[in-house]
């Protein structure tokens, strides 16, 4: 498989705050990559850089085989970039938007107007195509962007945390659309702080903090990584909590979690299946009733908890997710 | 990038921009009420205490408040592209193999249709409060080409700040601090011989006052014995000549620098 995008070392700094801090990513053609982390975490600074947005300080990257700092034009000819706020001119009309996109990329009047037809119509958008883009709902307004970015029918696609702000109808909806593009060959760099999103949609994730690339693999892959699968159970009643406990701790991998609040019990198991049917079997034989049971697997969100020491929402500033990994790490 | 692709990439960013003006058209009604309001204020107002040797305050006012207004109306295109650098549509434009220079060739010609209408709109005030042309048709022609050359090339000035003021509600006052002066200091609304010492100098020497002139002479408002009264320096001798010199000046400065600034704000 050839690499679509290849970047080594990429560093960028605002003044003291270093947004990037030696990243390198490598995107195989036709897969799609999620780049995960917290806002701040340098994601979009990444995309802007890949995109020719942005210069940066230091390293070289590749896209579509052409050096982003050598030929950005040629790189503009062959992406498509969606980003964090729609890029769209809200006074045009959907239409409007798409075939300036078009002429922009020199399509030629008929064939501009064509794909922005086509595409109008693949995104939903065909009888909200003649009305100002002002009056469409935030998902149509993502979902005009998306097309924007697709007019030129681009080999690489960078997606810029595209469902942020979305309500979940949207979301599962633009979701849907993505992996559409993944299933035709579309080559996808996707960032989000939606660990749900990644898991999702991405072949492999790079989870980035700070800057720097932390873990890298398939959402199992760093599942596997933060720990097995753990039991979780929820008793009737509270007197029924200590019972439990002491049957968990006889059959669980490592120390016994108790909510008294409410009355939820977790533990991690080595055996899986067989573990749970076990403790259940013994919950049984000492009469606990069992409200809820199951075999949790590890979130995304335990994953980078367990990687970075701090929650995946935890600010809006490096400054601040800095300050909660030194000061509040759990 | 060829300058040809420049030119086909900024008429379509016009469009776009034309479009707006189409979509909300209450932009355009403040445009032009001003120049209305300038021309019955200044008609009404000073009408009868200023004395202009040989003709009607009136007839002398109309070119000065002509080439004040496309100069305000430069204003459009800096507090256009500062408004367009804040939206995310500035990152789809800098994402597309589109020539660099296209979103600034695009925003100072449509800034033209902007000021082609308050021409016309200030034409038909004028005429109503009694100004009229005394000249022939293709000199008066000549005279609104050159007023609308000057505005496009101060539209490049505007570009500039534009670009650099850090939001669009900063630009009006901002443009203020350079337009008042230059449209004021000059023989738009008094004649230059009245003004004081270093005043008159600035004024004799100020474009504005040459673009005046020479749409005053262009429109037959310039009866000889008004001519007479005219300070005798080159700049208002050769009106046309002196603003041409202007507008080529301030194209050749403005332009690279305005470009150069688009690229360096559009990548942060």
């Amino acid at each position: 498989m050839t690499d679509i995008i290849r970047a080594r070392g990429l560093v960028k700094r605002y003044g003291d705050v270093t947004a990037l801090d030696g990243l390198d990513l490598t995107v195989p053609k036709g897969t799609v990559l999620g780049l995960l982390g917290p806002n701040g975490a340098g994601k979009t600074t990444a995309v802007r850089i890949l995109t020719t947005l942005l210069v940066p300080d230091a390293g070289t990257a590749e896209v579509a085989g052409i050096d982003v700092g050598a030929d950005p034009v040629g790189v503009r000819e062959r992406i498509g970039l969606s980003g964090q706020y729609a890029a769209v001119d809200e006074h045009l009309t959907g239409f409007e938007n798409l075939d300036m996109i078009g002429r922009l990329y020199r399509l030629g009047r008929d064939v501009s107007r064509g794909r922005a037809r086509e595409l109008l119509e693949r995104f939903d958008l065909a009888e909200a195509a003649d009305r100002p883009v002002k009056t469409y709902s935030g998902g149509m307004r993502r979902r005009l962007d998306l097309a924007g970015a697709l007019v030129a029918k681009p080999e690489v696609l960078f997606l810029d945390e595209p469902t942020t702000g979305l309500d979940p109808r949207s979301r599962t909806e633009l979701w849907e659309v993505i992996r559409e593009l993944v299933q035709a060959g579309t080559t996808v760099l996707l960032t989000t702080q939606y660990l749900e999103e990644a898991d999702r949609l991405a072949d492999e994730i790079v989870v980035i903090d700070r800057g720097r690339a932390i873990a890298q693999g398939t959402a199992d892959e760093l599942k596997v990584e933060v720990g097995g699968e753990r039991i979780e159970l929820v008793v009737e009643r509270d007197d029924e909590v200590p019972v439990a406990r002491e049957v968990l701790s006889e059959l669980a991998a490592g120390d016994v979690q108790v909510d008294d609040h409410t009355r939820t019990l977790t533990a991690p198991a080595s055996g899986g299946a067989k573990t749970l049917i076990e403790t259940l079997r013994r919950l049984d034989a000492r009469g606990v009733s069992v409200l809820d049971v199951g075999l949790r697997r590890p979130t995304l969100d335990d994953v980078f908890l367990s990687l970075t020491g701090h929650v995946a929402e935890d600010g809006t500033e490096p400054a601040v997710a800095a300050a909660a990994a030194t000061g509040g790490a759990p | 990038m060829s300058a040809a692709h420049a030119l086909q990439d900024g008429a379509i960013v016009a469009k776009r921009n034309l479009i707006k003006i189409k979509r909300v058209p209450e932009v355009l009604v403040f445009v032009l009420i001003s120049p209305i309001m300038f021309v019955l204020l200044f008609a009404y107002v000073f009408g009868d205490s200023i004395e202009i040797p040989g003709m009607d305050y009136r007839e002398f006012l109309i070119a000065g408040i002509f080439a004040q207004t496309v100069i305000f109306g430069s204003t459009f295109t800096g507090a256009g592209l500062a408004e367009d650098m804040q939206k995310g549509i500035i990152d789809r434009f800098r994402s597309l193999p589109m020539s660099r220079s296209a979103v600034l060739i695009g925003r100072t010609a449509s800034d033209i249709v902007y000021n082609l209408l308050s021409i016309v709109i200030m034409a038909l005030t004028g005429l109503l409060v009694g100004w009229r042309i005394r000249s022939s048709f293709l000199d008066a022609l000549g005279g609104f080409l050159l007023l609308l050359l000057f505005a496009y090339a101060f539209s490049w000035i505007m570009a500039l700040m534009g670009l650099i003021v850090p939001s669009p509600e900063v630009i009006n006052n901002a443009s203020f601090i350079v337009i008042f002066p230059m449209t004021f200091i000059a023989n738009t609304f008094v004649p230059a011989e009245n003004l004081p010492g270093p005043l008159r100098t600035f004024a004799e020497w100020n474009p504005v006052s040459a673009v005046t002139q020479a749409a005053r002479e262009l429109f037959g408002n310039m009866p000889p014995e008004a001519a007479a009264a005219v300070p005798d320096v080159w700049s208002l001798d050769h009106p046309v000549a002196y603003t041409l010199i202007w507008v080529v000046g301030i194209l050749v400065v403005f332009v690279p620098l305005s470009v150069s600034r688009y690229k360096k704000a559009a990548s942060k």
